[in-house]
């Protein structure tokens, strides 16, 4: 099995690639290629054929997003290319895997989708609290620079592109693209309006594209292979190969870069190594915690960006949570508004208002002060922040794993109400951290 | 005042911005890293140095949980609060900290040595239960280790 992400990554040491080490193994070769008369819109072809769909949550096909960039000779300059390392989605450590192992295939990736889009400038914006990524990020952008990989003109193309890091300080919302524009802008991270899109009019008004890490990473080796071995890679339609991950109460929490289309049995039995002793299995988040559960019944659907059907869930981050019958699904659930409420940018009433009443409704759940009329209340609430009601993403988020908790464990929230206090409580949760 | 180290820091990051406002977190983030916090006079330097009124560095100060707007203690501990430390007993770890030295999230301790703060979380979860002490991060945590990884903070 193919691994072109990581099969250099050592899971054990948690070293990194030196510059010397990635040029040995094939890195910065593509941009040779370009020189041989690779044009960008060869580049924006080959990643629309090989299917790759982004990797930060949402699975938006990279190449049509690239196709609204203006180019050309009249196309506004300068274009933007930003690399988006805020990885806060609760579950999520993926791409904090790729910057820490391999920091050079981040600046190669952002050379290459500079180059397919015409954009001379990239930022890569990190998350303030990833210092081990932003120094070896740091070192390798030196790296880069001084090999005239950077800053440069690429030889044979006229091309040149310049790549800053800048480090963040907090917050889930700058995550948002839009959002993101605006913390790098220096204002209030809060989301802008769409349309117009970033592509069009981003980062100080100019065009811009913001992508994940992740699929930043791609790029070179769908460049190097090509589009078929791209899709052979995967076991679906979508291309390529995605880093999953478990965390939760399994024997091997971890993370593997594995064909998409694997399904969550697989990880969770063969790579997960299973529950731990003693747990057993209630469900899963497959991707963060802005995906809604799934259950046993769904563990052998393809995890990817197409097979999972749309009143199931989505793939989300790919990095997975595992529910286990220790926890409280109840419980569960209010970690999570607790977050969505403390990170909301605070913009729109819904979601300002809506999730610190979720949380608060949640609360008297786990405190055995819930009545029936509360159960309708939450239900309620998964409809007034529901997609459309909000200014962005993050409220509809935050609805997914709450709505389809109302679903699977509605006996849960009921017991609750039943026994005027949560069934996992005190002493059980002494027993639970044992396991 | 600026000192020449912090205007020279200053200076350099303004350069990586078309707008100098850009690099209003950098300037927060360079200050703060010497100054430990941000304080009311702080603020108005950065601000006349980025051109900016004071209202506006701050409205972007107090936006951001990693900018301090109050002291904090010699060093900060930030404890994962997000689900899959949850499961795995981050409450419990928490109250260890609480136990041993007697703050809760969001307090310093009496000697200043180490102040206490929530994290969402830090992309440690495959080793939940994760902290960050500074820059150092730190999973697998039990109860029983606290004592002698805060130890190493004085
Ligand atoms: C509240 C919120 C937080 C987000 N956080 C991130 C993030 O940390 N990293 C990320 O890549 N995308 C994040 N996204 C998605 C981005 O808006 C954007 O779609 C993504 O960076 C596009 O990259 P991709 O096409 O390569 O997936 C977030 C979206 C929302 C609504
Ligand atoms: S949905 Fe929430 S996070 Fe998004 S803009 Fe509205 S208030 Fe801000
Ligand atoms: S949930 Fe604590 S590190 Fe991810």
């Amino acid at each position: 099995m193919e691994r072109p992400l990581t099969q250099h990554i050592l899971h054990s040491d948690g070293s990194t690639r030196t510059l010397r080490e990635y040029v040995k193994d094939g890195g910065y070769r593509c941009l040779k290629r370009l020189a041989a008369g690779l044009a960008p819109k060869d580049v924006q072809r080959l990643v629309t054929e090989a299917g790759l769909r982004g990797r930060g949550g949402g699975g938006f096909p990279t190449g049509a997003k690239w196709s609204f960039v203006p180019m050309g000779p009249d196309a506004p300059k300068p274009k933007y290319i930003v690399a988006n390392g805020d990885e806060m989605e609760p579950g999520t450590f993926k791409d904090r895997v790729l910057m820490e192992g391999d920091p050079h295939g981040l600046v190669e990736g952002m050379i290459l989708a500079g180059y397919a889009i015409d954009a001379e400038i990239g930022y890569i914006f990190l998350r303030g609290e990833y210092h081990l990524s932003a120094q070896r990020l740091n070192h390798a952008i030196a790296e880069a620079y001084a090999e005239g990989y950077l800053g440069k003109p690429l030889p044979g193309t006229g091309f040149q592109f310049n790549l800053h890091l800048h480090a963040s300080a907090g917050r889930y919302i700058c995550g948002e693209e839009t959002a993101l524009i605006n913390a790098l802008e220096g204002k209030r991270a809060v989301p802008r309006a769409k349309p117009p899109f970033p592509q069009t009019v981003g980062l100080w008004g100019q065009p811009t594209i913001v992508q994940n890490v992740e699929t930043l990473y791609n790029i070179p080796h769908l460049i190097n292979h090509g589009a078929d071995w791209y899709h052979r890679l995967s076991r679906t339609q979508d291309g390529g190969t995605k880093i999953y991950g478990i965390s939760g109460r399994v024997t091997n929490p971890g993370w593997w870069e594995l064909p998409l289309g694997i399904t969550a049995r697989e990880l969770l039995e063969r790579y997960a190594g299973g529950m731990a002793n003693g747990a057993r299995f209630r469900g899963l988040l497959p991707g963060g915690i802005s995906t809604a559960f799934m259950t046993e019944e769904h563990l052998d659907l393809p995890m990817d960006f197409s097979s999972i059907p749309p009143e199931v869930g989505r793939l989300g981050t790919a990095t997975m949570i595992v529910l286990d019958d220790h926890t409280c699904p109840v419980g569960f659930v209010l970690n999570l508004e607790k977050f969505f409420a403390r990170e909301s940018c605070g913009w729109c009433t819904p979601c300002r208002e809506g999730l610190p009443w979720v949380a608060k409704l949640l609360t008297s759940f786990e405190e055995g002060r819930a009545t029936t009329g509360d159960l309708s209340l939450l239900e309620m609430h998964t409809k007034w922040l529901a997609p459309g009601h909000t200014f962005c993403g993050l409220a509809p988020g935050a609805m997914a794993p709450l709505q389809s908790a109302l679903k699977y464990y509605r006996d849960d929230f009921e017991q609750h109400i039943s026994l005027g206090r949560c069934p996992w409580s005190k002493k059980s949760a002494q027993q639970r951290i044992l396991v | 005042m600026l000192s020449d180290t912090e205007r020279r820091e200053l200076e350099d990051a303004v350069k990586h911005y078309p707008d100098t406002r850009g690099a209003t977190i950098d300037a927060l983030l360079t200050i703060q890293r010497r100054r430990g916090w941000i304080s009311d006079d702080s603020l108005l330097e950065i601000a006349q140095f980025l051109g900016m009124t004071v209202e506006d560095v701050d409205s972007i100060a107090t936006f951001y949980n990693l900018i301090f707007r109050k002291p904090v203690g010699r060093h900060v501990a930030f404890m994962c609060d997000s689900i899959s430390c949850w499961i795995k007993g981050c409450e419990q770890v928490q109250a260890q900290i609480k136990k041993l030295y007697d703050v809760d999230l969001g307090q310093t301790t009496s000697d200043g040595r180490l102040t206490v703060l929530p994290i969402a979380c830090l992309g440690q979860c495959e080793r939940a239960p994760a902290m960050m002490i500074d820059q150092d991060v730190y999973g697998d945590v039990t109860p029983e280790q606290i004592e002698q990884i805060v130890e190493k903070y004085k």
